[in-house]
């Protein structure tokens, strides 16, 4: 089974993902980067909850103005190898300043998931039995980091140079 | 040399928890060998043909005669008593059982040592000048740096599924002991006129199926900005770097692809763009540095005129000290190269008692440290020139001592198909063929500089394209040949090796290296070395030579 994990909860989601639906339901929604192009207005229009899934092979700089419109961004992995989207979150929140909801979907393994969490994604669909607790002990693996990154956790470098400064 | 902190152990703790565990689900089955591939993988752990290999970082070559014997007992532990050095200051123990290799670990972790992204498409081991700190013509120490890249990139959240492996190497010295040209990230120290150290970043080399030389991206990048750099050029490689194809995943591809003018232009405008960068303060450089400070050297003098009498009564110990001996920084002192090429040895593989005997050695010569060469020979930093002749007979009677450092019969060879599961053909037979044919020390004296490099298929481990003498395994309809390349370079003026013509059998390659060789011979003005003739008169005499002489057998 599976769950939605987000900021270290499991939550209830309320988007559905239209990405596939030809006609795009009522309430909020999760739609496709060519859905976004061909309705932005009416989607704009509906006034409701807004979400966007990028495939990797999207780039989140297309939407770098778009940004205000969404509560949801959602970076798809098609295969847990490909890592496009490790920099695609880094650029949203570090470079075009997205603060919400940045969520992890498709193939999301447990041993990527402090990589995620420091590349900005707060938000992870986790395929378990147990997702919350799979999720707990995948977080408590790692407790040093020595690169920086917008997650603002403190590096090696930072504890040693407040230790000895 | 660099110290673990809390930190780092407490870094490398985790990580092997980490791993025991998935070991157990693996065991268990709970984890399908598809799923525990990668995660094994960027732990060094590889499945071959016979076993298990575990490979294990040497992190810019250096090596304390601690982690040596280390080595030796996990190789007497958990191996069959040898360690194999590679061409990336990585050493592999070739028969371990998965179910102990958390627990070998652990004991590496003991003494700093990890296998953590000594695989997996990643960044791999950072590599450097085997004689760093101690050369003649170092402008600055590179190994501060490495260290600084080897923490930069220890489990990158971001850059930790690479589209595939990706290899940094740094040198310090104008003459290039690193080959950071056939690097995916070369990094060339240069001093300006102010006295100010800064680096040339090179991309996109590499070997492999396709080979490339690298190209310069940056003429100059200050030194606390060089991870930021770095970090463009990781970047847009993780974003525009091919997945579509295993073959075609190397930055060198993409960035001959699109062309270095586009790669350069998308990193500086990643490196321009604002967010969060791994910037280096010069008070961090100067505590990593603090590590790498030289040790408590004796004030003595160059003592050249008692070593000329020494090599005078006794060539043996001359040859030796001419061919394996490099000129060091600090008066009356000298950097011992300790050959792994012995004839009919198995290039850069050595004992368990070899490594104990070594370390000793280390501690009594060399302040407790050695570095490992990406030639696959072991290196004494710091030996006072009076104690080499004591040194070299030491070495000799452990039969380290062969004096062929840098010589024709110092081979570069991948492990191949005696162990490796990719390999098409068996390289260290090869090898053996030709250490065994050419034992003639006043043979190989004068013949002179010659490198002879030999995979066993196209993946190039053994780098033959940057051989002098390439040697590249290829399997034609079940049968393995060897295809013969000349004029490969790996040093500052790099170039990859030309063709030679069709591939030859096992049994015939030591008499096309023999033709080649008397072919040079012949055709060598004074002062050259085989490179240097290769250079001026082509490919030509060198297959009429080869190919001339096989037609004569066949007929």
């Amino acid at each position: 089974m599976s769950g939605l994990i987000k900021n270290g909860e499991l939550f209830d989601d309320p988007f559905t993902d239209a990405t596939g639906s030809p006609e795009i339901p009522d309430g909020p929604v999760i739609v496709s980067l060519e859905q976004w192009k061909a309705h932005r207005d009416a989607l704009i229009a509906r006034g409701k909850p807004l979400g966007i899934k990028l495939r990797s092979d999207q780039s989140p700089e297309a939407i770098a103005d778009d940004l205000a419109h969404f509560n949801v961004i959602a970076l798809e992995f098609p295969k847990f190898r490909d890592g496009r989207a490790y920099s695609y979150a880094r650029i949203l929140r570090e470079r075009l300043g997205y603060a919400k909801e940045l969520r992890a979907v498709g193939e999301v393994l447990l041993e990527q998931l402090h990589f995620m969490m420091r590349c900005g994604f707060d938000a992870f669909v986790i395929q378990d039995p147990d997702p919350l607790g799979a999720y707990r002990k995948a977080a408590a693996d790692y407790t040093v980091w020595y690169q920086p990154t917008g997650d603002g956790r403190p590096t090696a470098m930072a504890l040693r140079r407040r230790k000895t400064g | 040399m660099y110290r673990y902190d809390e930190f780092d152990h407490r870094l490398v703790a985790e990580r092997i928890r980490q791993f025991r565990r998935q070991v157990q689900r693996r065991l268990a089955g709970e984890l399908t060998e598809d799923q525990f591939k990668p995660l094994r993988l960027k732990n060094g752990v590889y499945l071959q043909l016979h076993a298990y290999m575990l490979r294990i970082n040497i992190p810019y070559g250096t090596l304390s005669s601690r982690q040596l014997r280390k080595f030796a007992e996990i190789a007497r532990k958990y191996d069959r008593g040898f360690g194999h050095f590679t061409t990336r200051q990585n050493l592999q123990f070739h028969w371990i059982k998965l179910e102990q290799v958390p627990d070998i670990l652990e004991e590496l972790a003991s003494v700093e040592v990890t296998t953590i992204q000594s695989s997996g498409n990643c960044v791999r081991n950072i590599t450097s000048d085997q004689y760093a700190g101690v050369a003649r013509d170092e402008l600055a120490d590179p190994r501060v740096y490495c260290e600084l890249l080897r923490q930069y990139s220890v489990l990158h959240p971001e850059f930790s599924y690479l589209p595939r492996k990706f290899k940094i190497a740094v040198t310090g010295s104008p003459i290039d002991r690193a080959a950071v040209a056939v690097h995916d990230i070369g990094l060339r120290l240069h001093k300006n006129a102010a006295g100010e150290i800064g680096f040339e970043v090179l991309v996109g080399g590499g070997l492999g199926r396709t080979p490339h030389v690298a190209h310069t991206i940056r003429d100059w990048i200050e030194p606390e900005n060089v991870l930021a750099y770095v970090e463009s050029i990781l970047r847009v490689y993780n974003i525009h770097g091919r997945r579509d194809n295993i073959h075609k995943a190397r930055i060198k591809i993409i960035v001959n692809q699109m062309g270095i003018d586009r790669y350069r232009e998308l990193v500086e405008q990643d490196y321009a763009a604002g967010g969060v960068k791994p910037l280096l303060p010069t008070d961090e450089i100067e505590r990593i540095a603090a590590y790498f400070a030289p040790p408590d050297y004796e004030r003595l003098e160059d003592i050249d005129d008692e070593l000329e009498r020494l090599a005078a009564a006794e060539p043996a110990f001359g040859r030796w000290w001419k061919n394996n001996v490099a000129p060091h920084k600090q008066p009356g002192y000298a950097i011992v190269n300790v050959s792994l090429k012995a004839p009919g040895a198995v290039p850069g593989d050595i004992t368990a008692d070899g490594m104990d005997a070594l370390a000793d050695l280390a501690d009594r010569y060399s302040f407790g440290e050695l570095r490992v060469s990406h030639r696959q020979n072991l290196v004494l930093p710091y030996v006072r020139q009076r104690d080499l002749h004591t040194l070299w007979r030491a070495l000799a009677d452990l039969g380290l001592a062969t004096p062929n450092v840098g010589l024709m019969t110092d081979v570069i060879a991948c492990p191949g198909l005696d162990y490796c599961s990719l390999a098409n053909a068996r390289s260290l037979p090869v090898a053996r063929d030709i250490g065994m044919r050419f034992v003639d020390a006043d043979e190989l004296a004068a013949i002179g500089p010659m490198t002879i490099n030999i995979s066993g298929c196209m993946n190039a481990c053994g780098h033959h394209h940057v051989g002098n003498i390439g040697i590249l395994g290829v399997d034609k309809r079940g049968k393995e040949f060897f295809q013969l390349t000349l004029g490969g370079s790996s040093d500052k003026n790099a170039s990859l090796g030309d063709r030679l013509g069709p591939g030859l059998a096992q049994e015939d390659v030591p008499d096309a290296i023999r033709a080649i060789v008397d072919t040079y011979l012949d055709l060598r003005e004074e002062g050259e070395r085989f490179l240097d003739t290769y250079r001026r008169v082509g490919i030509e005499p060198f297959k009429q030579a080869v190919y001339g002489s096989v037609e004569e057998a066949a007929a």
